[in-house]
């Protein structure tokens, strides 16, 4: 009662929070265990996969239940802080590459003693590691691509996308398409943070230096970068007025026919999938160089987790077994993140798109989430916020970017 | 008001006056009175102690403390305070605040008034426009806020198409920094107005109508009658919707959140948001304690000077 009343107010945690000694050596518990699974990458359309896999782990594994629990993403992160905050955190949990360095940061994730690591694509595994040992696996990676409508871009008389595009081609194409009027638009790219730093890097520019303690986007080549997105808008892609930047609003206009190329990531195939018009994917172009944003999910045992054992039984489950890389090359849920790249021919011999060799190219360059040690949220909060400044008109770009460098470098100096 | 006018008709009616039965003793009430008393308190006292008290101390001690909910929390005394009073952001929320607050306010009692004016005279379907107009009141604000932002979109909702018929060309709404407050008061006040409509509508049928017939036969017209009979006797409904209506504005969020997040640039983000972004955005649990224990004093403050000044204002007939 003591207990729950404390967690009811909100200020426990503190006792809760003692690293594991060791890590833990996963094997099959003796008696029955019940663990708790607490995820968001099956919210809004994956749950009968999700539940295709535990199904299959709890027939392999008769002495584990486990039990899932499903938030969207958008709330799924207030959730689990007021769960670490009151000790009722789930034994595993997802989270993705910027909170899991939180996570890891604070000592609630347990130090994965994993069977069989050379199962996973190395990259990823070593992005949930820290100094060699494993504190989250990674459930799935998945890319941004160019998705285009061909049919728009026979009527306008335009070659189709190539690996090999430049930003200046892609412009060309979209003023073309804008150009056949009756509210279709050219292209859609967010204009965001997470957009700014990957056209940076296609721009051989960086956002943060070095140390990572100050950002280095205010140069020419960052200028020129937040340019070419803010200035799609009103010209190829709709304002903010129109609706842009509104939840599914490029989406939307995708299905509805009315754009050309669109920005995002493979996790709209499924969306996109019932058209009425003819479309396929490109890497996404690049300036000086190719550079191509790559998003990762991951799982990670909860420190406080008394069944640490069967927990990470489950997660090393549900991020490498057969039974998920079928599962998720079956309904196109993201990409496994596995190592044997052949397991994968299967995901590029599926049509709709016809070029998922696209998705596999993008990873040829990648760029990589800026993270800083405190002050993440807020920094991504003030790049939006300033290039949605620059987007509406209300600040020139060079006075937008000053404004983030200025403000930003406050947040995350230290 | 009510009360003397029920007090009048009992020792009218009841010859027995229940004035001159004899004094219990106090001693007499004992255990069995106070068990009695606590049974009646016990369903509100447990949850308000529960639910309001600890989490209050609670939130008191985290705001000396530095605390990510995450990592154990660390003593730092009073520093959270100092740094909210140091950072620009403070006096910036408290101004859309107070900002939200002026806008609404008159909004939703003139409206609320005129409604509960209207509906408090013989009409054909009486009862069905009370309803109609009590409906938001009841509605989830984020239906009502999913509905307003379409209503307000900038290029293609129902506000500014309208406006376009009149030559109007319509403002960005909540895309403009200028707008999104003023978006925000709009849908508000219209949520709230059928609550406000209830309790002055409550507060106008208690009004003794022979106040009205004396008024009339000493020759006041419609408007003396409004100004010298109705708005003071109404006081103290007036009074019950101020009070309620600050401290309630004072914790605007729902519709913040769910209408702007705060946008754009800041424009609308108010002292709630404010504690919700500090708390789950930015791992500053303790500094969010204490803004709200800041802006508890200041919902006090201005709770008592109001009750401290209703005395020159509100008439309890």
């Amino acid at each position: 009662m003591k207990r729950s009343l404390i967690a009811a107010a909100g200020i426990a945690a503190a006792s809760a929070l003692v690293l594991g000694g060791c890590a833990a050596q996963p094997a099959e518990p003796e008696g029955p265990v019940t663990i708790t699974y607490s995820n968001f990458i099956s919210a809004g359309g994956n749950e009968e996969n999700l539940a295709a896999i535990v199904e299959a782990f709890e027939a392999e594994n008769p002495n584990i239940t486990v039990e899932v629990e499903t938030l969207p993403y958008g709330d799924y992160f207030t959730a689990l802080q007021t769960d670490l905050a009151a000790g009722t955190i789930a034994d595993v949990v997802d989270t993705d590459f910027g909170f899991f360095q939180t996570l890891a940061d604070s000592g609630a994730l347990a130090p994965l003693e994993i069977a069989n690591p050379e199962a996973y694509r190395e990259s990823l595994v070593d992005a949930y590691s820290r100094d060699g040992v494993s504190y989250g696996l990674p459930s799935s990676f998945s890319a941004v691509v160019l998705y285009y409508n061909a049919d728009l871009f026979d009527q306008a008389g335009l070659e189709y996308p190539t690996a090999d595009w430049t930003w200046e081609d892609e412009q060309a194409a979209a003023e073309a398409i804008t150009a056949l009027g009756d509210g279709i638009w050219g292209s859609h790219q967010p204009v965001s943070f997470f957009e700014y730093y990957k056209v940076l890097a296609q721009n051989g520019e960086s956002f943060l230096n070095d140390d990572r303690t100050a950002v280095a986007f205010n140069t020419p080549g960052g200028i020129e970068a937040a340019e070419w997105l803010v200035n799609k808008s009103g010209t190829v892609m709709p304002t903010i007025e129109q609706g842009q930047g509104t939840p599914d609003f490029d989406t939307n206009l995708f299905v509805e026919g009315k754009l050309g190329m669109l920005h995002t990531g493979i996790w709209v195939f499924g969306a996109v999938a019932d058209v009425p018009f003819t479309w396929d994917i490109a890497v996404e172009p690049g300036n000086t160089q190719q550079a191509s944003g790559v998003f990762s999910n991951a799982v990670g045992v909860s420190a406080t987790s008394e069944n640490v054992e069967a927990a990470t039984l489950f997660a090393e489950f549900l991020t490498s077994s057969q039974t998920m890389v079928d599962v998720r090359l079956e309904s196109g849920w993201e990409l496994p993140p596995i190592s044997d790249e052949s397991q994968l021919a299967v995901y590029l011999t599926k049509d709709n798109p016809a070029n998922r060799q696209a998705v596999f190219d993008s990873l040829d360059g990648i760029a990589i989430q800026p993270i800083v040690a405190t002050g993440q949220q807020e920094m991504q909060d003030i790049m939006n916020e300033e290039l949605i400044e620059a987007q509406a008109g209300r600040k020139s770009v060079a006075d937008a970017l000053a404004s983030a460098e200025e403000r930003i470098n406050a947040v995350i100096g230290g | 008001m009510s009360v003397s006018t029920l007090q009048t008709s009992l020792v009218d009616r009841a010859p027995v006056a229940p004035v001159s039965a004899p004094v219990r003793p106090r001693k007499k009430r004992g255990w069995r009175y106070g068990l009695t008393v606590a049974a009646f308190l016990l369903p509100s006292a447990v949850p308000l102690l529960l639910f309001v008290l600890v989490p209050m101390v609670a939130a008191a001690w985290i705001s000396l403390n530095d605390w990510n909910l995450i990592t154990p929390m660390q003593f730092v005394g009073i520093d959270n305070f100092v740094q909210l009073l140091n950072d620009p952001a403070t006096a910036s929320v408290f101004g859309n605040t107070l900002y939200y607050i002026l806008g609404y306010l008159p909004l939703v009692y003139v409206g609320g008034l005129l409604l509960a004016l209207g509906l408090n005279r013989t009409l054909k379907g009486r009862a069905f426009w009370r309803g109609i107009y009590f409906l938001p009141v009841v509605t989830s604000w984020i239906a009502v806020a999913i509905v307003w932002r379409w209503l307000l979109n900038p290029s293609n909702g129902v506000v500014n198409t309208v406006l376009g018929w009149v030559g109007i060309d319509g403002p960005g709404w909540w895309t403009e920094p200028a707008w999104s407050m003023p978006s925000i008061i709009l849908a508000s006040a219209w949520k709230d107005l059928g609550f406000v409509m209830v309790i002055l509508l409550a507060g106008l049928q208690a009004i003794n109508p022979e106040l009205y017939d004396a008024a009339k036969v000493d020759g006041a017209n419609a408007w003396q009658r409004f100004r010298s009979v109705t708005l003071p006797m109404l006081s103290p409904s007036t009074f019950f919707v101020v009070v309620i209506s600050l401290i309630n504005g004072f914790q605007v969020f729902d519709q913040v959140y769910a209408m702007t997040g705060g946008g754009p640039a800041g424009s609308s983000q108010v002292v709630v948001q404010q504690i919700y972004d500090l708390t789950f955005r930015y791992g500053a649990a303790g500094e969010a304690a204490a803004l709200s224990w800041m802006l508890f004093a200041v919902i006090l403050a201005v709770t008592v000077v109001q009750i401290i000044g209703q005395k020159r204002w509100v008439h309890y007939a």
